[in-house]
């Protein structure tokens, strides 16, 4: 047959488009509950470290995982509990949950080994080359931040995808959302700089200036709508852990004056 | 088995046809991903595999494929292998999948990779080729290495994440490079090693 011909070439293409295909879309279905399962352990992963909890094996990640988070819950911008089922919070698609005006408000609420509760908040913003997410977690004083994880899915190594790194996250560790009572978020800037509003800081990173900004915009951006729930908890010095129940009364109880 | 012709095959672009240092391809992932150490061997490890594995099919496809199309012949080839790689490594082993996410997709774009089914698997047979995308992927390795590991020792003063310079240095007023971790100097350090290598290697040198 000639190798050269029309009907030839256009066949072998056809053929070959098809045989990948086929074979791609196999490997695709075959591995994709794996791959869901190995994405949701990374997330609640990436939770348990921002509580300074590390990380056990993929096996045991969702039982450490399960034990440490007492309750999911949903708040609305005026800091209200709107829902509470289970993994009701972990389940919102933050990639989704862009739009200001009808974004839902996530929190998981967790008792760490001292006893204490600590509030994780997701964010989710833009870094240089695609997104960033992270879980900031919060003291049941609503402002101090107890710790900080950050993911990205294509910052340049080296440079942007520093923001994974222990050593930037801990930065984070110890500083106040509020200053004088007011919700200022913790900005990233370059040493020396000072930020406008008055936010307390921590330091960019080297060669990533645009990631840095990505996260400090995003600490804004994403825990801005939380101030009202954040200062509910202030004023209530420390939230009682409501069960599941009691949540209506416990909003109650918190309405600001 | 190792006959001269597929010794050639397998030694050649270590050092006298390196695919980095004389046929200066795949220059742009040997800039974004020397930064530091762990992904530059991670890089090298995945090319090693890719090239070898797709030099082999496109060498048992070679009698029929097309001239006119071989091009997208192979560059199908190389896609699917490299998405086959990333599945399966968000699968089975998925700390290492989110280290590499870009690098992955790079080595699509990598110009050794065509360059060598172009030039090498589409006149051979399965087994030389397979030596030559081995020999080739671990000439690109090892200029990877070199360039890692001064601009990672520079630049951050670490080695694999370890810090190797010692304090007392530091308070001595050094102060590690911030160019080095920039890809300008990734560029530059290329240059250099090529000069070293060129002038150890006679015979490479241009007129």
């Amino acid at each position: 047959m000639n190798k050269n011909s029309n009907t030839y070439q256009i066949l072998y293409a056809a053929v070959m488009v098809l045989l990948v295909g086929t074979v791609l879309a196999f490997i695709y279905m075959a591995l994709k509950p794996k791959q869901n399962e190995n994405i949701a352990n990374d997330t609640r992963k990436q939770i348990l470290s921002a509580l300074h909890i590390a990380s056990p094996d993929d096996s045991q990640v969702k039982d450490v995982y399960e034990k440490y988070i007492i309750q999911d819950l949903l708040v609305d911008a005026e800091g209200n509990i709107v829902d509470s089922a289970q993994n009701v919070a972990f389940n919102v698609d933050m990639k989704k949950n862009v739009k200001l005006a009808e974004r839902q408000l996530p929190v998981m609420k967790c008792k760490i080994d001292d006893g204490s509760i600590k509030y994780v908040l997701p964010v989710y913003g833009a870094g240089l080359w695609g997104p960033i997410w992270g879980y900031i977690a919060v003291n049941d004083d609503g402002n101090t931040i107890y710790g900080a994880n950050f993911s990205h899915e294509g910052e340049t190594p080296g440079l942007g995808a520093r923001i994974t790194e222990q050593s930037f996250q801990d930065e984070f560790k110890d500083k106040h959302l509020f200053v004088d009572g007011e919700f200022k978020s913790v900005a990233v800037l370059k040493r020396g700089q000072k930020a406008t509003n008055g936010a307390e800081q921590i330091d960019a990173l080297t060669g990533a200036t645009i990631t840095s900004r990505g996260v400090s915009d995003m600490m804004a951006d994403c825990l801005a709508p939380y101030s009202a729930f954040l200062k509910k908890m202030q004023q209530a010095e420390v939230v009682p852990v409501p069960e599941p129940a009691a949540i209506e009364e416990v909003t109650n109880d918190n309405q600001p004056e | 088995m190792l006959s001269k012709k597929n010794k050639e095959a397998f030694f050649n672009p270590l050092s006298k046809d390196n695919p980095v240092l004389v046929q200066i391809l795949g220059i742009c992932s040997a800039l974004a991903v020397t930064a530091s150490l762990e992904p530059a061997i991670v890089m090298g490890i995945s090319v090693i595999a890719v090239l070898a594995f797709s030099n082999v099919i496109i060498s048992f496809l070679r009698k029929t494929i097309p001239t006119n199309i071989r091009i997208i012949v192979q560059l199908v080839v190389v896609a699917a292998l490299v998405i086959i790689v990333q599945q399966i490594l968000v699968a089975y082993n998925y700390d290492v999948s989110k280290k590499l996410s870009v690098f992955i997709g790079l080595i699509i774009t990598n110009c050794i990779l065509m360059g060598r089914l172009e030039a090498f698997a589409m006149h051979n047979t399965p087994w030389p080729s397979f030596l030559d995308g081995i020999g080739n992927g671990l000439g690109y390795t090892m200029v990877l290495l070199i360039v890692a590991f001064f601009r990672e020792l520079l630049g951050s003063g670490t080695l694999f994440g370890f810090h190797v310079i010692p304090q007392w240095c530091y308070n001595h007023g050094y102060m590690d490079n911030g160019l080095m971790i920039l890809p300008p100097m990734a560029l530059i350090t290329v240059g250099v090693i090529i000069w070293v290598h060129r002038s150890r290697n006679k015979e490479l040198q241009e007129n």
